[in-house]
């Protein structure tokens, strides 16, 4: 039996030839306009709205959401989920690294190894947060020997938090430090550098694309986090996420919840804003 | 000596990501009712899940709303995949953009910006609304694992159907579609897993009186963690599994039988 699509010289870029048409596009983006980008201006418009009533809402078109939010309450409640999403992005960064070094450097039959660091990224996430409800219980074996009750606490937050977030920095790291020739690092070790002195000047640079990307997709979702301080925090430490969901699932004031999702957006695209253009320099300075 | 020690640490790194999913399997065959207190190994909490109705019918909708939603993310991905790559730049790059924003949008923005909408439209929570909410992400995965495969193919085949005067749909059917199936059926698969386990989209579009198996284990906890919801986690877990393991070796099968294009 002959396969199709035998041919070695696919991999020339073509502009001019036939093609699929264009409107192949239409469906999917008729879909993310429907069912996206509408919904995303409606949290917009919301957030210029007000409460009438009990769910009432009134389109006041003023800023009296956002000036609520100015209160030191708040403040404290983004600087934790500040907090938290630095935290998350650093410690799994710190985690990830050396382990993404290993795999692309070192490790044996890469792929099966990779596939092992993919699957608990695919395994749900509610699972893999409640899980450590039991580990952190006082009566889990290990806790009846060592006498430490971190269950609904910030510190069994900040555990959830590296914990599921872990795959999803390494696998950036490891796709940036794959393409590494570490022939390269040996010829800087053989001139006289020293391991520290390589790794900073020939591995790190080369690596930080992905450092960004990883950095980046832990980040940005952690911004928005919710499921791991309901479950793990026990509701006692409020985040930005927590605080969304309980405007729109216990106190109903959807307006001022829309507002606290417009400042986690704008927050989001900053910091995007201001790592892409870095990175973008980053690139270019080393040509 | 580094090299050692990187194994080492690699080797605590796997045990810290596997063993908290291997307690709640491992609880999960747990024969005593208090879920922390090992009482023999007992089979008895998966029957007791699969004869409540509360776990069986969140686990029907569950499997209706990942089934359809793979279907459906799987027309709209692929042929976004198709007509991306040579698309005229300025329109691509956008739409690249969009297709990203859709992957990267912290979900529980996207959750409520869902439940707004559907209100203010007056269409009715249920589960045809969590199905609508998780095509929107789900497409955006089925397209760029597509298009990772669509890109690194040949495509003289397809130039030569154009040329010959077939239209895309012929040539979609006799030309590109026989080569492409493993990663569309991988993209189905991983859209599945998605659905299958998402709970933020969900927790905001379900309305009352519907439940998911995400939902339902997340309201279970309430009242901490019991043996009846380990067992339903574990063939969560057994399930998707199955699912990703299914969608690896597809795309790895294709990935050795097709001459040097690896998805």
């Amino acid at each position: 039996m002959t396969r199709p699509g035998s041919g070695r010289w696919g991999r020339r870029a073509r502009s001019g030839g036939p093609r699929y048409p264009g409107w192949l596009a239409l469906p999917a983006l008729a879909w993310y306009a429907a069912f996206f980008l509408i919904p995303l201006g409606f949290v917009v418009a919301y957030s210029f709205a007000a409460l009438s009533g009990y769910s009432d809402i009134v389109f006041a078109w003023n800023l009296d959401n956002y000036r609520a939010l100015w209160d030191p309450l708040y403040g404290d409640v983004f600087r934790r989920t500040l907090g938290l999403s630095l935290f998350g992005t650093l410690t799994t960064l710190l985690i990830g690294f050396p382990f993404a070094y290993w795999i692309a450097r070192y490790a044996r039959r890469k792929t099966l190894v990779l596939l092992f660091v993919v699957i608990p990224f695919w395994t749900s996430f509610l699972i893999r947060t409640y899980a450590w409800l039991i580990i952190l219980d006082p009566q889990f074996p290990l806790f009846r020997v060592v006498h430490v009750d971190l269950l609904f606490s910030r510190p069994a937050v900040y555990i959830g938090v590296a914990y599921n977030y872990l795959p999803l920095m390494v696998l950036p790291l490891y796709a940036a430090l794959e393409r590494i020739d570490w022939s390269l690092v040996e010829a800087a070790q053989d001139l006289g550098d020293t391991p520290l002195r390589s790794f900073r000047r020939v591995t790190f640079p080369l690596a930080l694309p992905g450092v960004i990307a990883g950095s980046l997709l832990v980040f940005i979702p952690l911004t928005g986090e919710y499921l791991i301080p309901a479950i793990l925090g026990g509701n006692k430490t409020s985040y930005a996420g927590s605080l969304i969901a309980q405007q729109f699932t216990e106190v109903h004031d959807w307006p001022f919840g829309s507002a606290i999702a417009v400042v986690v957006i704008a927050a989001m695209t900053i910091v995007l804003l201001v790592f892409s253009t870095w990175a973008n320099r980053e690139a270019s300075s080393r040509g | 000596m580094a090299r050692r020690l990187l194994g080492g640490f690699s080797a605590l790194v796997f045990v810290f990501l596997y063993a908290p999913i291997l307690v709640v399997v491992v609880y999960a065959f747990n024969g005593g009712r208090e879920t922390l207190v090992w009482d023999g190994f007992s089979t008895k909490w998966f029957s007791a899940a699969l004869h409540d109705s509360a776990v069986t019918d969140a686990f029907r909708n569950s499997i209706l709303i990942a089934a359809g939603n793979a279907v459906i993310a799987c027309v709209l991905g692929t042929m976004l995949a198709l007509a991306l790559p040579k698309m005229w730049k300025p329109v691509r790059i956008p739409l690249e953009a969009l297709v990203t924003m859709t992957l990267v949008t912290p979900e529980i923005v996207f959750g409520i910006s869902a439940l707004i909408f559907f209100t203010e439209a007056g269409i009715t929570l249920g589960l045809k609304t969590v199905l609508i909410a998780h095509v929107v992400f789900n497409a955006s995965v089925v397209a760029l694992v597509v298009r990772a495969r669509f890109v690194g193919m040949a495509q003289d085949l397809e130039e030569a159907s154009f040329d010959l005067g077939a239209g895309p749909l012929s040539t979609f059917r006799q030309v590109t579609l026989p080569r492409l199936a493993p990663a569309v059926l991988a993209g189905g698969l991983l859209a599945f897993t998605f659905s299958f386990d998402d709970f933020y989209t969900s927790f905001f579009v379900t309305g009352a009186g519907t439940s998911t198996l995400p939902l339902y284990i997340f309201s279970s906890l309430r009242f901490g963690v019991t043996p009846v919801v380990n067992a339903t986690a574990a063939m969560i877990l057994a399930l998707t599994l199955a699912s990703v393991g299914l969608a690896y070796v597809v795309l790895r099968r294709a990935g050795m039988s097709d001459t040097g294009t690896s998805a």
